[in-house]
């Protein structure tokens, strides 16, 4: 069983699982965060691995991708500043979220070696498609222990739903609703309701993290009903915007949801 | 299924280049159009209705001019396409025709577009005037100043014009911004990207409907000179619509050179260039693997052309291949040359281009074309969204 799994086993409901962009605000809180984030409950961690374009993400994540990158964060600092986490952060899942391209830059099977050296347990890059997924990378993440996170929307049809589940032994990304990252569910209440229990219904293998939009105690709260957990990235984001202590503003924002 | 240059292959690949990278929320609108369009466009119905458009609203044919004082300039005899004709001015709307009869047979109700020198934001607005339909164009804040004609253009004919507000603020900004839009409206909305460029099908969407560029071609160089076939066709590239236009009937014509002009900017070394076949690499960029200006970590660097419309880190996956295969030549033309082109066609032959189709026409000079050869350059729009501009550097251009 990977630490994913664990993760889940171990507590089976209401997990929060807390997103934040790496070297941001400043380039050297990526560790700070990290430890921080653990500490104050979150029961697993995702690393935004900044990109220039990030199609998927609202206006928070683009701003501190920006910043981030200004700050001189690429892919070899974040694997040279996660070298040692394990010895902080132990049993924690951290996953590497971002976008294919710098990824195919640094070279897949390098990317893949540095990540699990690092310890990384999981990687969601929303831009690989399944089938590119299957016929170029699996192999690789594979060989390093890697599982790939993929997501689900209201319009993904079931037999594709199936399909992802059956590609990973980690979790679903249940995106809850049309938008980007950050974005406020405009939907009707009846219909988010009725594509979590649609999903629910189809008994699949992994666990549910619902995200996107999930931003205080109680829409997580809203979302553990629907599934095992959520995500939370934008807001926290926010909470860390123009503070002198990063990891202080982190452990109160997890604080205020977990409450 | 193998590719060739006219047909990439089920997946959507011209060589190594294309694909449909997208993120999971954009799945199901990319599959509904990839699974449609070739048999919407191949009904009867469809066809009709386009071509009435075409002929009855945008104007095609499109004359083939023979450019005598300019062929007497270069010593070869030249030929000029006149995409600047078509209805708004530019080939754009050979695009748009086709995409919004695709977007009513797929039930949307819902427009949205990019642009970058507001052609492809006018041309999108004006067949969404036509056929009723709700009309949101993204374009660069930056953009939206340079080309300021345009943006009055778009409002007047009903569209509402959003400011893309992140990284340059020019068409990669806008098409972000579309992208992001039609990722928070999936069902009601249908995007029409205005160049070969994004997931596939679009490239291939794309170039089929400006395919008919080339195909008049034909016929045209057939009645004027005796033969089908040109020497050379020479065509400016933003994101590569007009040249794959262009170049589609001749693509396997080996007898035929194909010249693809990119934007140099201040130069091609200078650091502020667009000109993506020299000073990019294999990457990904809207949903795209194709050639790609990019730092060294992969993240994607901002383009420089004093042109709106030439100012993309990328070009289309098609094109892309013709460069890496050598099918096509690639030339990069600067700001000072372009500007210069505008004045000579202007003078000479009494047409005042666009600013992206004088980099085209600049590249005259460098072809190599004998006094018998017969060269076909795309005139892919008309100068009128630049006049701000030609005043501005009227002492490069005089
Ligand atoms: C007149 C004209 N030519 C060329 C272009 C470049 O686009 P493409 O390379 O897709 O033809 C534009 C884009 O705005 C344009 O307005």
């Amino acid at each position: 069983m990977n630490r994913i799994q664990q993760a889940f086993q171990k507590k089976g409901k209401d997990l929060l699982n807390i997103y934040f962009t790496a070297g941001y605000p400043t380039l050297d809180a990526t560790v700070p965060l990290i430890k921080a984030i653990s500490a104050a409950g979150a029961d697993l961690i995702e690393i935004g691995m900044p990109f220039s374009d990030p199609l998927a993400d609202g206006p928070v994540i683009q701003q501190s991708s920006t910043v981030a990158l200004a700050n001189g964060m690429n892919m070899r600092v974040l694997f040279s500043q996660l070298k040692n986490i394990r010895q902080e952060v132990a049993e924690t899942p951290i996953l590497l979220m971002g976008y294919l391209n710098p990824v195919m830059q640094f070279g897949v099977e390098n990317f893949c070696r540095e990540a699990a050296n690092a310890g990384v347990d999981g990687v969601i890059l929303p831009d690989l498609p399944l089938d590119d997924y299957v016929a170029e990378y699996q192999e690789t993440f594979r060989k390093y222990n890697l599982r790939p996170v993929f997501l689900i929307t209201p319009q993904t049809a079931p037999e594709r739903i199936r399909r992802i589940d059956e590609l990973t032994d980690s979790f679903l990304y249940l995106v809850s609703g049309p938008g980007t990252t950050g974005g406020q569910n405009t939907q009707a209440e009846g219909v988010q309701e009725a594509y979590f229990q649609r999903i629910e219904a189809m008994n699949l293998r992994n666990p549910r993290l619902i995200g996107f939009g999930i931003g205080d105690k109680a829409s997580f709260q809203k979302a553990c009903q629907h599934a095992e957990g959520a995500i939370i990235g934008s807001a926290l984001i926010r909470a860390l915007e123009g503070v002198e202590d990063a990891p202080a503003a982190a452990t109160r924002f997890i604080s205020s949801v977990l409450k | 299924m193998s590719t060739t240059y006219q047909q990439p292959t089920e997946r959507g690949y011209y060589g190594q280049f294309g694909g449909a990278f997208i993120p999971e929320m954009l799945y199901p609108n990319v599959e509904e159009l990839r699974q449609n369009y070739l048999d919407i466009m191949a009904e009867p119905a469809f066809q009709e209705e386009y071509q009435q458009l075409l002929r009855d609203y945008v104007g095609r044919p499109t004359p083939l001019f023979e450019a005598k004082r300019l062929s007497e300039k270069y010593n070869t005899r030249v030929f000029l396409k006149r995409e600047d004709l078509c209805h708004t001015g530019a080939h754009k709307v050979n695009n748009t025709v086709g995409q919004i009869l695709l977007a009513k047979r797929l039930g949307k109700t819902r427009i949205i577009a990019e642009t970058g020198a507001g052609q492809h934001g006018v041309a999108t607005a004006t067949v969404c005037a036509l056929m009723g339909m709700q009309c949101i164009v993204y374009m660069g804040e930056i953009d939206m100043e340079r080309q300021k004609p345009n943006v009055y253009r778009m409002r007047l004919l009903g569209a509402e014009v959003r400011a893309a507000m992140s990284g340059s603020r020019t068409l990669k900004d806008a098409t972000n911004e579309a992208i992001r839009d039609w990722i928070s409206n999936p069902v009601d909305t249908h995007y029409i990207i205005g160049s070969v460029v994004g997931p596939h099908p679009y490239p291939d969407l794309v170039a089929r409907l400006q395919a008919v560029i080339s195909e008049e071609m034909r016929k045209q160089l057939l009645e004027k000179t005796g033969s089908e076939l040109p020497n050379y066709v020479v065509a400016c590239v933003g994101g590569g619509s007009n040249a794959a236009g262009a170049f589609y009937h001749f693509l396997e014509e080996p007898s035929v050179n194909l010249v693809a002009v990119e934007a140099a900017g201040h130069g091609v070394n200078s650091g502020h260039s667009a000109a993506t076949s020299v000073l990019g690499k294999p990457g990904i960029i809207h949903g795209s693997r194709t050639l790609l200006m990019q730092d060294e970590d992969g993240q994607i660097t901002e383009p420089y052309s004093l042109s709106a419309g030439l100012d993309y880190p990328g070009i289309g996956p098609l094109h892309a291949y013709l460069a890496d295969s050598g099918r096509a030549r690639f030339i990069s033309i600067e700001d000072e040359a372009a500007l210069r082109a505008v004045a000579e066609l202007s003078r000479l032959e009494g047409i005042i281009p666009a600013l992206e189709t004088a980099h085209a026409l600049a590249a005259l000079g460098q072809l190599g074309a004998g006094p018998d050869d017969v060269v076909v350059v795309n005139l892919s729009g008309r100068g009128d969204k630049d006049l701000e501009t030609y005043l501005k550097y009227a002492d490069t251009i005089l």
